[in-house]
């Protein structure tokens, strides 16, 4: 435990704050809302994945008993004349404006008080379009004569994207390059040379409280209740949109029912606001399932690796190119392609690299962050690589990585230094875990064993911000205001232990208000695994501040700084009576250097790292390529966990979602048709399929920069399930598997195609 | 769509009527009617568990299962499962196991849960996986929902005159 944690709410596996309302149904979601009045919305979505609107007919659907309207992108242009949103790019229109870009892209919306009707009406719609050839291959979009966007639309917001505006002709939204040291010169030098690609597959989030959210509007203001995870975001972007100040855009969250990166910036909020300000009610859309793979998904990629090793099994230099299919709208894309361009190259000293990172624009529905922001993606490729390049050079894989792994105090790519990033410590860990050294059973008949294991590592997306209000009210009991969203992670949780931890209080007393933009200050959103780090630091220094003005109340009333007196009675004789406030303010944004335009370096690359690993224990039938999870080990560094029991939730949690990733779960495309939005044909994983042992481990570690020593831990366990289960699969059957998913018929195929 | 009709019910050991479409389902008539939020609509098609209600004893898909075929039947939903402030066993194995991470679909596998434990009191590792196969948790919060549901089996144990003291 942290040195500086004294009061014993650090490290405390306190149950969620909201326990009981989540075991008897009573937890408040968005989902559940309704209001006075209310119109539900029900969007009428594009059949082909490019073309050019020629007509909607709205004239049978409008005609249809108890609807109340059918709004195409002509009305919304009537309350926001520039209706294009996003948080990189404003690219995307809040309906189709004269062109569709991607299957299922909103065209219209019927508004109506019951949600049958406005279905009803929806399918009585009739769009034309002339269609257009369209690109759905990321490295195709690089050289396609198909442009999915005449010309790009950098948001202002960053610095960074500046340069890209107005530049015609390209699919590319963003490229990251990275230069450092003399790759060419190695490769010449190099005794080996290994080159792969890898690929992975269009997945959804699929959270199981579908996307949702609500507008109301005021005298001049607007109320937005919403499923997302970045409510400060959504009011400033609604706020632009509109013209509006921020002050009159109000933005409700509740618990979310899971988000994992769907539910950021702009997804329905834009869209109900318009309708709201249109039809002059509350609107409420709630998508169904299927509609929810329309709306967002994770990149697909295609990740070429080319490595030098020395005669030493030295890896001198590496080439990395990756190109992540983004779909019809950057959402955050070209952030995923900067940040995780960062780390393409692995948790290895490398002195020669170099990284060129695509966002491309296709005709697919938009992809944005899911759980990792690409590392999974890059994971899944370099540490492949890493087997395959120990088993090519008949070393242990395990030995292959010590010789090469990135220490602390040593520079990572971008030359930023290395520091508390427990690479090799959960290296370690895992190979304990697994008893590498010790023999393993390689298994009979048709059912061979075998193992194997991977580590990723990340760093945090910087600079954001977070402020955070701590309300000590007249009876001494605490709220804490701060628009970090619950959305299963035990964020309230986390956030009430820091609070408390500072103020000597039990963290169970302390009252977690939900984000509301009216009441809550800013934070950038609940995203990355940054809310523990940054929103963490915010909340301590709230504390702080409040007992700093605990303090001086004292002093003030001339009692002794150490004395005991209770806050209620230090306000009753302030003011006489029950009255009063202390209000303790906090914010934090890191330190953070931008990369060199030309070469990718800087010396400040992230203020934490996340670093996770994973050992896989496989059993593969070769009459059938069926593959069983025996044992799944997670081992991650998180730093110091605030609350180990629910870290430990997380780190299972996020591996049995990317098990599903790996293994199960893929988004089929066929004529640009998606074949599979449901959960009957797309399966994510379910009780069977669990590994039989699943494991999960934070080592001990400190990260000095956090609260309390504590940082991330969303997406750790994300990282190295996809190869070290591919590693595990090559060490029992000697066939190599280079795209995702995993499936029983690619196992067959490979083992086939092998001659086995 | 606009055929109604009336239905009387048994609602968690109260009486209750209800002005019903003969479309509507089960799960919207609890929302909407009664403000029973426990219940949840996520895949719509009886894939996922997270609108699971108790019909005579039975679980069901609140999604699929049509209101009017309610009527005359008596209904359990996660907001009666509790006695006032006590919570059932299979409720208190959850929150101690932390067998939750967003919680949304918490209500369906609790309910799956009392009545596995009500037909299987003592249920294997393997009998349990199988029997919440139907039920989904994108939070992947399977390994402490095992172990809850083994801890409210040894709860309803104890609880059960006979058993070991409480
Ligand atoms: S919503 Fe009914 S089973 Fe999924
Ligand atoms: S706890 Fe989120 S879906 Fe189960």
């Amino acid at each position: 435990m942290s040195a500086t944690a004294k009061a014993g709410q650090i490290g405390r596996s306190l149950p969620r704050l909201e326990g009981r309302a989540k075991v008897t149904g009573r937890a408040e979601y968005i989902h559940n809302l309704r209001l006075p009045g209310m119109v539900h919305g029900k969007i009428f979505r594009s059949a082909v994945a490019h073309g050019r609107i020629r007509r909607v007919d709205t004239a049978a659907a409008k005609a249809l008993s108890g609807v109340f309207a059918v709004v195409t992108s002509d009305d919304i242009r009537k309350v926001i004349s520039n209706p294009y949103y996003g948080p990189a790019f404003h690219d995307q229109p809040i309906l189709a404006i004269d062109k569709v870009r991607h299957v299922g892209e909103p065209v219209a919306v019927v508004l109506a008080e019951d949600p049958h009707v406005a279905e009803e009406a929806m399918r009585l719609i009739i769009a034309e379009y002339d269609e257009l050839p369209a690109v759905t291959d990321e490295v195709e979009a690089m050289t396609s004569t198909v442009i999915v966007h005449d010309a790009l639309k950098p948001a202002g917001i960053f610095p960074d994207l500046k340069h890209l505006e107005g530049r015609k002709g390209t699919n590319v939204a963003l490229d990251f390059h990275l230069r450092r040291g003399d790759v060419k010169q190695a490769f010449a030098e190099a005794t080996h040379v290994f080159e792969h690609t890898f690929r992975t597959q269009p997945v959804m989030h699929t959270p199981l409280e579908p996307m949702v959210s609500a507008a109301e509007p005021g005298d001049g203001t607007l109320t937005i209740h919403t499923a997302s995870q970045s409510p400060s975001f959504v009011r400033m972007e609604v706020a632009r949109l509109l013209g509006w100040p921020e002050n009159r855009v109000r933005v409700k969250t509740a618990f979310l029912g899971g988000g994992f990166g769907a539910k950021l910036y702009i997804k329905l909020e834009a869209l109900v606001a318009a309708l709201a300000l249109l039809a002059r009610r509350p609107v409420k859309i709630s998508l169904a399932m299927d509609e929810q793979f329309f709306t967002i998904t994770k990149h697909p990629s295609t990740f070429r690796i080319k490595s030098a090793v020395d005669k030493d099994g030295r890896v001198t230099a590496r080439e990395c190119e990756v190109w992540w299919n983004g779909g019809a709208y950057a959402d955050v894309g070209p952030r995923v392609t900067q940040k995780s361009g960062f780390t393409a190259a692995g948790p290895y000293d490398i002195d020669n690299v170099a990284i060129d990172s695509y966002a491309l624009y296709t005709n697919r529905p938009p992809a944005g962050a899911l759980r990792g922001f690409g590392i999974p993606q890059l994971v899944w490729a370099y540490e492949s690589h890493t087997d395959m390049i120990a088993r090519a050079l008949g070393i242990d894989p395990v030995e292959f990585r010590r010789r090469n792994i990135l220490r602390d105090g040593r520079p990572q790519a971008t030359g930023t230094v290395m520091k508390d990033a427990a690479i090799d410590k959960v290296l370690d860990r895992l190979v304990q875990r697994l008893g590498w050294s010790r023999p393993f059973d390689r298994g009979q008949g048709s059912v061979k064993r075998g193992r194997g294991l991977a580590v990723g590592f990340k760093a945090s997306i910087a600079p954001t911000t977070s402020v955070a209000i701590l309300n000590l009210y007249a009876d001494g009991s605490c709220g804490l205001y701060c628009s970090t969203v619950d959305m299963g992670q035990g964020s309230d949780t986390a956030m009430a232990q820091i609070a408390a931890e500072v103020l000597d209080i039990p963290a169970e007393t302390v009252r977690v208000v939900h984000p509301d933009t009216d009441v809550t200050p800013y934070d950038m959103a609940t995203l990355g695994s940054r809310s523990t780090y940054h929103m963490g630091h915010a909340v301590k220094r709230a504390a702080e501040d409040a007992r700093v003005k605990i303090d001086a109340l004292k002093a003030d009333l001339g009692v002794p700084p150490g004395s005991n007196v209770p806050l209620a009675e230090l306000f009753r004789r302030k003011y006489g009576m029950q009255a009063g406030n202390i209000v303790g303010v906090g914010s934090f944004v890191p330190s953070y250097a931008s990369p060199d335009h030309d070469t990718g370096l800087t010396p400040n690359a992230t203020p934490f790292w996340m670093v996770g690993g994973t050992g896989a224990e496989v059993e593969v039938d070769t009459e059938t390529g069926h593959v069983r999870v025996a044992r799944l080990i997670n081992v991650a560094d998180l730093g110091t966990p605030i609350n180990p029991r629910i870290v430990e939730t997380q780190l299972s949690g996020g591996a049995i979602m990317q098990l599903g990733f790996t293994m199960q779960e893929r988004m089929e495309f066929a004529d640009g048709q998606l074949l599979n939005p449901n959960l009957a044909d797309y399966k994510i994983p379910g009780m069977r399929d669990l590994p039989a042992r699943i494991e999960s481990e934070a080592v001990d570690a400190v990260e000095r920069g956090g609260p309390f020593g504590a940082k991330g831990v969303g997406e750790t366990a994300t990282f190295g399930v996809s190869p070290a289960i591919a590693n595990a699969i090559d060490a029992a059957v000697g066939v190599r598997l280079t795209e995702l998913p995993l499936t029983p018929e690619a196992v067959y195929r490979a083992l086939r195609k092998a001659g086995r | 769509m606009s055929a109604t009709r009336r239905i009387r019910f048994t609602l968690n050991g109260q009486a209750a009527a209800a002005e019903i479409g003969t479309h509507e389902t089960l799960v919207e008539v609890l929302r909407d009617r009664f403000a029973l939020f426990g219940a949840r609509e996520s895949c719509s098609q009886g894939l996922c568990g997270c609108c699971t209600v108790l019909v005579d004893g039975h679980a069901v898909s609140g999604c699929l299962f049509l209101a009017a075929a309610a009527d005359g039947v008596k209904i359990q939903t996660i907001e009666g499962l509790a006695s006032g402030e006590r919570l059932d066993p299979v409720q208190e194995a959850f929150l101690e196991c932390g067998a939750f991470q967003c919680g949304f679909c918490t209500p369906g596998f609790i309910l799956m849960t009392r009545q596995l434990l009500d037909e299987n009191p003592a249920p294997s590792e393997d009998e349990i996986r199988h029997y919440l196969s139907g039920n989904l948790c994108r939070c992947g919060a399977y390994p402490e929902i095992i172990e809850a549901v083994k801890l409210a089996s040894h709860k309803v144990k104890s609880r059960t005159p006979g058993g070991a003291a409480p």
